[in-house]
């Protein structure tokens, strides 16, 4: 018995299961997704339920230019991986720092608009409904934001030192899935907050 | 690519352990923090919950003797109120997840013949902000009183609503250790289940496709989905919590306009998936073991996947159940009805593929079996009284009863419990190398069983008799008195049982019979490489053609291959036929 196979008649099957880190992004990605969800909901339940202004309507005007910017980086990355994938290494390095410039414009917008909402409006996270679900969901995507922008950041640089290889592509690939989850997230939080909000 | 890998030579790593010399404890302890290997990780998620499963259970008898007899004043109701808030916590966070995903770490890597997890780095992460997440809940002993010298303990109650943990009602920071203990843990689960998600579909041994995938990875793999979509909700209620409670927010605060309803929603659309998270390795348990006791295959493995999977997705439509009394209206009511009771047909699916399974069969009475046959017979009462909580009238009259006390702890004790129990006897072999008694554990499962029945059987009367749940003492004249100390002794009998349990843990461990690889003569691969595995699991990548691997190393001449459906084995078959 001890000399038996642990595997009669089986073939010489290529064997190729996905990969680890795809698998790991999209469970990640999964989970993230619950969490945006609620904030999400939380928010829709209070459209309309605060106590006291100011309302959306009155503070809030239309991100269009920093949304642009933020989508536009969702291709941008994309180029990256496939330039990478082509051994282009130096053309991998340009789209990257294209992707974190765009991604620094939406954050820029982001600070900017907060600052207004803040000093200018009077609204704060405690002012009422609106400020307490307006700041917890843009301001979870901002950190999300700000997360994917390390992440890229340090791409970067590797890159930038030519330490990123062909073999590395699935790597960024992995990356470029959570930036791109980053950027659908806001599709739906812009169509929430700024288009049903208001 | 056919891999011949002898039996002998798979075994004889362990000798060449036993020849290195004896370790500083501080090397050891060196080597338990740093470790990466997902057998360590999973024992220290095991011994991580099988403490505080000796602290929980300490608790739950603290508050049995406190009701044993009529106006008692053992503890005291600020006290009380903490003991089921921590009794709570603890068992379902620090208890229930990390024992079951300490079993898949250990376990699932060996199922599919790999040789870690996928992400062992990431393992590591996940276990220790986990451990550190209960630690820190019992910190609020210590610390919890704050600045402002109220309250210890949390005493939210484990699903903690609104408005008792608003600044207000909650002062100090006990309600702060619950929230951020669980936001922690909640990370660590997330990462757990996404580990054993990207394990189970990416580092599979060649051969072993979906369809041949054992059954327990199967079902850890639908349990692991449930966590990231039930765990993120919860993740985010804690976030918002906090905001409420550092920044001013109003999430859940009435009297801004916020809603303390929309907190219970959000607490259970974790609440109720974590039942089906913290059932269904119990099921992968009973998946793996009532099969090789009963001495034939499982019996309609495309129906338990498919249940499984059924399951996973219901759950996710069942949450409202837990707030028939907050009065929804009937739209929603009769919505959440219907998606509660059509729960129990892929459950009931199980129940009858697991009878099917022992139908015929010829069973062996270990005590992994014994345990396992009182989970079947003890999920099947705690369904029927869910299917009874379904309804919303019925809720209406025993919500926050002792009768829905009784029923969730009749599946969390007597289905899920038992399950490990099985668990324990079944892969103690495997991981020690050394054979539980079978003695003592007889002992152990029928004290256990006497005190299971004693405690949770007599607790639906006084719930049907009006008894509240959460309340710290009641008066004589209720009627309640005699079936509280039937509950209260029965809670000691059970104590006894798991003292006995923990005896007959450490004694086998260093006089227990040797186990050798395959004491069961079992089929799954875990059973085919030494006990306790070496650090590297396998010498060779095993590969696989059935889902019985070693059914069929042991019968080369009758492999499961030709019997399982699947295009290339229907080819297979025939041309042996021919």
């Amino acid at each position: 018995m001890s000399d038996v196979a642990l595997a009669p008649g089986s073939t010489n099957v290529t064997w190729n299961p996905p990969a680890r880190g795809i698998v790991g992004m999209v469970c990640l990605i999964i989970a993230e997704a619950a969490i945006f969800v609620i904030f999400i909901v939380a928010y829709i339940y209070y459209i309309g339920k605060s106590l006291s202004g100011p309302t959306p309507k009155d503070v809030l005007s239309l991100p269009i230019f920093t949304s642009i910017c933020l989508l536009s980086s969702s291709l941008t990355v994309h180029a990256a991986v496939s330039a990478l994938r082509r051994s282009q290494q130096h053309l991998c390095s340009l789209w990257l720092a294209t992707t974190v410039l765009l991604g620094g414009i939406f954050l820029a917008g982001t600070a900017h608009e907060w600052y207004d909402l803040i000093y200018n409006h009077g609204l704060t996270i405690r002012t009422n409904l609106f400020g307490t679900t307006f700041y917890s969901l843009v301001g979870l995507h901002a950190t999300h934001v700000i997360v994917g922008l390390i992440l890229l950041s340090l791409a970067l640089w590797f890159s930038l030192r030519g330490q990123m290889q062909h073999h590395h592509s699935e790597k960024l690939e992995v990356l470029s899935l959570y930036w791109h989850f980053v950027d659908a997230v806001w599709v739906v939080v812009f169509l929430v907050v700024y288009v049903l909000g208001r | 690519m056919a891999t011949h890998i002898p039996l002998d030579e798979m075994h004889a790593p362990q000798q060449m352990g036993e020849e290195t010399h004896r370790k500083l404890w501080l090397e050891v302890l060196h080597d338990w923090v740093t470790t990466v290997d997902h057998k360590k990780i999973g024992l220290m998620y095991i011994g991580y919950a099988l403490f505080f499963l000796v602290v929980a259970g300490f608790e739950a008898l603290l508050m049995r003797i406190q009701l044993a007899v009529p106006n008692n004043s053992f503890v005291s109701p600020e006290v009380f109120n903490g003991l089921f808030t921590m009794h709570g916590t603890t068992m379902v966070f620090f208890v229930g997840m990390p024992i079951l995903f300490g079993f898949g770490n250990y376990l699932i890597p060996l199922m599919i013949g790999a040789r870690d997890m996928a992400f062992p780095r990431l393992n590591a992460f996940s276990f220790w902000i986990s451990a550190f997440g209960g630690f820190l809940l019992y910190y609020s002993y210590i610390g919890g009183s704050g600045l402002y010298g109220a309250g210890s303990a949390p005493d939210v109650g484990w699903f903690a609503y609104a408005p008792l943990t608003a600044r207000v009602f909650s002062p100090g920071h006990s309600t702060d250790y619950w929230t951020l203990s669980l936001l922690l843990t909640g990370i660590g689960t997330i990462g757990t289940a996404l580990n054993i998600v990207a394990t189970i579909i990416s580092m599979r041994c060649p051969g072993m496709t979906m369809s041949r995938l054992p059954l327990l990875p199967w079902l850890y793999l639908v349990t692991s989905g449930l966590t990231f979509v039930a765990v993120g909700p919860l993740t985010a209620a804690q976030i918002m919590l906090m905001l409420d409670r550092y920044l001013g927010s109003h999430f859940f605060d009435t009297q801004a306009g916020g809603s303390a309803v929309l907190w219970m929603h959000f607490f259970w659309i974790f609440g109720h998936p974590e039942v089906y998270i913290l059932v269904l390795p119990a099921f992968a348990f009973a998946n793996e073991i009532i099969p090789v006791f009963s001495r034939k295959a499982i019996f309609g493995y495309p129906a338990m996947v498919a249940a499984s999977v059924g399951i996973g997705f219901v759950s996710l439509s069942v949450w409202a159940h837990h707030m028939f009394t907050v009065g929804l209206g009937p739209a929603e009511n009769t919505f959440f009805v219907l998606a509660t009771m059509a729960i129990s047909v892929p459950t009931g699916i199980k129940i009858f593929n697991w009878l099917a399974t022992l139908w015929g069969g010829k069973i062996q009475f270990t005590v992994a079996m014994m345990f396992a046959i009182g989970f079947l017979f003890q999920f099947l009462i705690a369904g029927l009284t869910g299917i009874m909580l379904s309804v919303a009238p019925f809720d209406w009259q025993l919500g926050n009863s002792y009768f829905v006390v009784a029923h969730f702890h009749y599946v969390l004790v007597g289905a899920i419990l038992f399950m490990l129990f099985s668990a324990f006897y079944y892969w103690y072999p495997k991981i020690t190398g050394h054979m539980l008694s079978e003695k003592l554990g007889k002992w152990h499962f029928w004290l256990f069983v006497i005190g299971f029945h004693l405690t949770f059987d007599f607790m639906h009367v006084p719930g049907l008799l009006g008894m509240p749940r959460r309340i710290y003492t009641y008066e004589a004249d209720r009627g309640w008195m005699i079936w509280n100390m039937i509950i209260s002794s029965g809670a000691v009998v059970q104590a006894v049982a798991t003292l006995l349990f923990v005896y007959n843990m450490v004694i086998s461990y260093f006089k227990g019979p040797l186990a050798g690889p395959d004491p069961w003569d079992a089929w799954t691969l875990e059973w085919a490489t030494s006990s306790p595995p070496p650090s590297y699991n396998f010498a060779e990548t095993p590969e696989v053609s059935s889902r019985r691997p070693l059914w069929d190393l042991k019968h080369p001449d009758d492999p499961d291959s030709d019997y399982e459906s699947g295009p290339g084995h229907r080819r297979q078959a025939k041309e042996k036929s021919a």
